[in-house]
């Protein structure tokens, strides 16, 4: 399977301190690759680095033989990278409305795209009108997925999709991210639960210390426990 | 002249008063919430616009109102040029850090108040009003073009609350003043969007100062008094708040016009100050300001 997007060598740093060093992984076509790894480990800047919202020293994040790097942070998105956020980020004063039409500005997407989006969660369409702010944890989280769907992108980011939800809201994520998968998206998942990332995922990567110390395949993770407590710290 | 026409009177300078700070406040609020930027240099823009007010019109022969409406076009033009200038040389260059970017204020402030009076002179100049009416009251007769500068206050408050809640650009610029990390990553080139909020902060100051000047006359120090107030309004009413800008305006407005005539204008200053002073303590976030998330 070709790769949807390669990273080597990512140094990152911010202000002085370092984070990622020297990090690489690949990600291929239509796969759900996630980061595990401990609070601190650099999950969150790796994602972070790709939207070019924390700039890399060094290194190299190529997109389709397009190098993201070189990219002012507003053009990333434009070039097929969708980033749903830690905590999800909504333009909390602005309706769910505006939400989903800032990401279809991102690449000029339409009605179509929009209705499409919709179809994938319902429940927004009843919630059009109301303030983001206002929506439960849940469907917060739908409107976060949604607003990134609006892209259409061919790499899709989540940082933390679950955090803080209820189990049917969990599955409804793992049912979205398995039906993009479907449809060719690429998917980096970070998670900090390890039985999110199971039932969703084709390889893992084990971040520490701003490195990527293993990339395995998901059934290997079920074989050998003891590498998620070596790298995550519980199994 | 009897109390209530006396308060009348008073009411109205005050409405002409609150309607010029309304809009002048409303840059500043809007530099701030968008952008996180106190602009101290914001009551130079208004010089600045009073000033170009009166050259354009100088320049211009014939009817005063040839004159004013040029430089109600020019003089804002010409001021948001530079705003975009100063964004691009100074503040761009200072990552818009909210400390770094106070102190570049300040001497951007200097900068333009001595090149005014290095080329405008000290001397305070009269802009002709475009046209001259009195409205004869049962009481008093009141200049036209005042209720007209109401009037035009009124209808750029509507338009820039269109723009904002209603427009593409306007959502733009709200969604980078909510997040402006999530907005970069949803497409929104940041950097463009500050640089216009300067700009336009800017212009809205050089129109209420073209829509006054008129009425005092344009000198080289008069963005003092229109600075101070603005910070007092947007203080009051919540920085990046349109509502709060106008709602406070129209209290400081309304209550400097009436206090300055029953009292004095001293006191005024001295009330709109203390009001600040308890909206800072009760209430950080002003009137209508959201919390610090």
């Amino acid at each position: 399977m070709a790769d949807a997007l390669v990273i080597t060598g990512l140094d990152c740093f911010y202000e002085d301190t370092q984070i990622l060093y020297g990090l690489g992984f690949s990600l291929r076509q239509g796969e759900v690759h996630c980061l595990l790894g401990r609070n601190g480990a650099g999950k969150t800047t790796a994602l972070k680095a790709i939207m070019g919202l924390v700039p890399a020293r060094a290194g190299s994040i190529r997109l389709d033989g397009v190098e993201l790097t070189e990219l002012p942070p507003h053009e990333v998105p434009k070039a097929g990278v969708a980033y749903v956020p830690q905590g999800r980020r909504l333009f909390a004063e602005m309706t769910v409305a505006e939400n989903i039409e800032i990401g279809l500005m991102a690449r000029n997407k339409g009605a179509a795209v929009r209705d499409a989006v919709l179809d994938l969660f319902p429940i927004l369409r009843e919630r059009l009108k109301q303030r983001s702010g206002t929506l439960s944890g849940g469907e917060q989280q739908m409107l976060a997925m949604a607003r990134a769907l609006c892209l259409e992108p061919q790499v899709l980011l989540l940082d933390e999709p679950t955090e803080g939800l209820m189990p049917s809201m969990i599955a409804k994520i793992r049912e979205t991210v398995t039906r993009l998968r479907a449809r060719g998206v690429s998917t980096i998942l970070v998670e900090q639960r390890v039985d999110a990332v199971l039932p969703v995922a084709d390889r893992v990567s084990f971040i520490e210390n701003g490195r990527v110390r293993e990339t395995v395949e998901v059934d290997r993770l079920r074989d050998e426990p003891e590498l998620v407590k070596r790298y995550v710290g519980v199994s | 002249m009897a109390f209530g026409p006396h308060l009348l009177l008073a009411t109205l300078e005050g409405l002409v008063t609150a309607a010029v700070l309304a809009l002048t406040a409303l840059g500043l609020s809007l530099v701030f919430g968008v952008m996180r930027v106190v602009n101290v240099a914001h009551g130079e823009f208004f010089m600045l616009g009073a000033v170009l007010a009166w050259a354009v019109a100088s320049a211009f022969g014939g009817h005063p109102a040839v004159g004013f409406v040029a430089a109600l076009v020019v003089a804002p033009l010409i001021v948001g040029a530079l705003a975009l200038v100063a964004d691009l040389l100074v503040l761009k260059r200072l990552n818009y850090n909210p400390e770094a970017t106070i102190v570049a204020t300040i001497g951007l402030l200097y900068i333009i108040q001595q090149a005014a009076l290095s080329f405008y002179g000290p001397e305070a100049r009269p802009v002709e009003a475009p046209f001259s009416y009195r409205v004869l009251l049962p009481w008093f007769g009141y200049s036209g073009y005042k209720l007209a500068v109401i009037g035009a206050s009124i209808l750029l408050l509507l338009a820039t609350w269109f723009v904002l809640a209603r427009t593409r650009i306007g959502m733009v610029m709200r969604a980078t003043q909510y997040d402006s990390e999530t907005a970069q990553a949803f497409g929104i080139p940041v950097d463009r969007v500050y640089a216009g909020v300067f700009a336009v902060g800017a212009m809205l100051a050089a129109v209420a100062a073209v829509l006054i000047v008129p009425t005092s006359q344009a000198h080289y120090l008069m963005g003092r008094d229109p600075l101070l107030l603005s910070f007092i309004v947007v203080i009051i009413g919540g920085l990046g708040s349109l509502r709060g800008t106008v709602v406070a305006a129209l209290l400081i407005g309304v209550s400097d016009g009436i206090i300055s005539v029953f009292f004095s204008p001293t006191l005024a200053k001295i009330i709109a100050t203390l009001a600040v002073a308890m909206v800072l303590v009760f209430r950080p976030q002003g009137l209508f300001g959201t919390a610090a998330r």
